[in-house]
């Protein structure tokens, strides 16, 4: 296998929509025949698969989205018997739900690709030697990008996500040059140079490649200064395990869609209707390259927009916008995702109702955090010191063991919380 | 070169292909597979023209020639090589031969007609040879070589073949074979229908195996091969559980 880079990346606009044409149909027909889930639903809606005779028809067909995934969980969504899936990853829903996805040899053949694929935009060549410092395990994002890095022959270290400061020595003594993490692990990597007084000299780092969290353009400049390397932003749906969709070129100007293995929509939210090109909305993506685990119509919940102009990288491959908001509040914390109402049903096991509450988070040095604004009632203030400390415990403890973050709890009188209109539940100072 | 969007092709009622796209690049060997009634060899007529009862859009280099009759078809550059050979038994390897070249054949063309002989004698030499014996005696591997021959006397950009190991004993299959590889390599573009699919993958760059008459999978050869459904689709084995 050899890096396919060239063969898709300049294509042509019309030779790319007779392959999106034929992989699309091929898709649907092989959804329609082998998954009961896809044939219900296009029975429901009256279309059958020969209805699809254009790319445009895609916008007849119906929606997946999370929900549809975890109500077919665990394999009531593949496509192939279980002895063709060579490999299975999973993530959990918005109330910790299981997702399992799979993946043949051809799936996982294609995810190397694409992965190696977002290497060479970041620049990546077979001289480098590229630190992985991603998730290894369930979700595998450090693992696709490994089978990328290898393909194109540069020398990958395997660092996963943990120990930052083990990572900094890694990455000094074996003179890495590319490191590939989350942008809250290289934050966490400038504060381990500080501490233990490395200098940045001494470091042969040169390009990096964010994932899995949005990110502002402040922290990008903060980490490129810091770390004296170029970033390149890439992105995947942040609950479904598997490879990119798209990727940053060194223009750092929207990240390329891999068009020729997905299709990608921007629709209205609210209608579901497709909007035209330059529009925000939310981004629905359509899989056409996928055996086990065909998506069709995915809504990813993020908002978007697509831009068809050729780049200037050469690529014509279309460009959507980064990634900053979703139409679903789910929330990025240190690389954990969650959603406000999560917080909600864990307060209102421990309180018996739901109380009022409010989640501010911010960036405090490397580190995300997030203060949890409770309203309780004013007796708890008077009567006893030690249930007021109890019970704030409790709320942090449970909020750990069920979502994996460090909170602190905050509690605050009835009525404190939304006296300006303007109130959310959630107030995100890191994207300002 | 070749770019097929959405055909559908009919038997009087039956609908026989459910929307076919497909793209043949210049250069390439591309290889269609499927069972038997999946609707390969439907597709070599349609666009040879030999069904006319169709829907969709077949474009040569961008011309529209989705409603052209056969013998218009050949002309611009796309020839046929039926399942079975279908060759003119009574008649001479040689006529077979200038048969091919019947839709161009005129006085003034007769010296390229015999250089092209001549390049269909150096790639078959056995034809040479066996050039006054009549077609119906000839061997079965030598009748898929006439057949080949014949095809190529139209000088076409890209040579349908359907089904050209079919009946063939293992080592003429293999001859067979090599003589598509030499045909692309000297600039044929070929489009191979095969029930034998692993062999037909071995030597083509890309493929589709269609399945009831639609289009189930498309990739690089390598990537079809890797996949164990595709020889199910290629043994008719439709259904199965996700437990299996």
């Amino acid at each position: 296998m050899s890096v396919e880079s060239s063969r898709f990346d300049s294509i042509t606009r019309e030779e790319l929509e007779q392959l999106q044409l034929e992989r699309l149909q091929a898709t649907v027909n092989r959804a329609y025949r082998s998954v009961t889930f896809y044939r219900e639903a296009f029975d429901k809606a009256g279309i059958i698969p020969e209805d699809i005779d254009s790319l445009s028809k895609l916008s007849t067909l119906p929606f997946t989205s999370r929900e549809t995934i975890i109500e077919n969980y665990p394999y009531g969504m593949f496509a192939v018997p279980l002895r063709e899936v060579v490999r299975l990853h999973c993530t959990t829903g918005p109330q910790g739900e299981p997702i399992v996805i799979g993946y043949t040899r051809n799936d996982i053949d294609h995810w190397t690709q694409i992965s190696a694929r977002v290497l060479q935009a970041a620049g990546v060549e077979k001289d480098d030697v590229v630190q992985i410092c991603l998730d290894y395990g369930l979700f595998g994002e450090g693992l696709g990008f490994h089978y990328g890095a290898e393909l194109i022959g540069a020398s990958v270290i395997p660092g996963s996500d943990t120990d930052p400061k083990r990572q900094l020595l890694i990455m000094r003594d074996y003179r890495s040059t590319i490191l590939l993490s989350t942008p809250s692990f290289a934050l966490k990597l400038i504060a381990a140079v500080k501490e233990s007084g490395i200098s940045l000299a001494s470091l042969q780092l040169r390009g990096g490649i964010f994932t899995g969290e949005p990110f502002s353009e402040t922290t990008r400049l903060k980490i490129e200064e810091e770390l004296k390397i170029k970033v390149i932003n890439s992105y995947s749906p942040p609950e479904i395990p598997g490879p990119k969709i798209a990727t940053e070129c060194e223009r750092k100007n929207g990240l390329h869609i891999f068009e020729d293995q997905f299709i990608p929509e921007i629709i209205d939210p609210q209608t579901g209707k497709v909007l035209p090109p330059g529009k925000e909305g939310e981004l629905v993506i359509t899989t056409i390259a996928k055996e086990a685990f065909p998506l069709i119509r995915y809504r990813t919940g993020d908002l978007t927009a697509l831009d068809f102009s050729t780049c200037s990288c050469g690529r014509n491959l279309v460009r959507m916008r980064n990634v900053a908001e979703r139409t679903d509040n789910m929330i990025i914390v240190n690389g954990v995702g969650f959603f406000p109402t999560q917080i909600g049903n864990i307060l209102a096991k421990i309180e018996g109702a739901e109380p009022r509450f409010q989640l501010i988070i911010d960036r405090e040095g490397t580190q995300d955090v997030m203060d949890i604004m409770v309203e309780v009632s004013e007796s708890i203030f008077f009567d006893e010191m030690r249930r007021f400390h109890e019970l704030k415990k409790r709320i942090e403890e449970q909020i750990y063991q069920i979502l994996g973050i460090n909170v602190r709890v905050k509690l605050v009188e009835k009525r404190s919380l939304f006296q300006e209109k303007s109130g959310k539940i959630v107030v995100d100072k890191r994207l300002k | 070169m070749l770019k097929i969007r959405n055909l559908r092709s009919f038997y009087g009622n039956l609908q026989a292909l459910k929307g076919i796209s497909l793209h043949i690049e210049a250069g390439e060997i591309v290889a269609l597979i499927g069972a038997n009634g999946a609707g390969k060899s439907t597709l070599l007529n349609s666009i040879s023209g030999v069904i006319s009862s169709k829907r969709g859009q077949i474009l040569l280099d961008g011309k529209d020639i989705t409603y052209f009759p056969p013998q218009r078809i050949v002309k611009e550059g796309i020839s046929l090589v039926p399942e079975g050979r279908q060759l003119f038994s009574p008649l001479s390897v040689m006529d077979n031969l200038l048969l091919g070249a019947y839709q161009r054949f005129s006085i003034k063309k007769k010296t390229q007609i015999e250089r092209d002989l001549e390049r269909v004698f150096q790639i078959f030499p056995i034809l040479k040879e066996r050039r006054k014996q009549v077609a119906g005696t000839l061997s079965g591997g030598e009748q898929q070589m006439l057949a080949i021959a014949r095809g190529l006397m139209s000088k076409p950009k890209i040579l349908l073949l359907d089904e050209p190991s079919m009946g063939l004993a293992p080592k003429i299959v293999q001859d067979i074979f090599r003589i598509i590889l030499r045909l692309r390599d000297e600039g044929t573009t070929i489009f191979l229908v095969e029930q034998n699919a692993q062999k037909a993958l071995e030597i083509a760059d890309r493929g589709y195996v269609i399945e009831t008459g639609r289009i189930v999978f498309e990739g690089k050869s390598e990537e079809l091969l890797g996949n164990r459904e595709i020889v199910r689709a290629y043994l008719g084995r439709g259904y199965r559980k996700v437990w299996e």
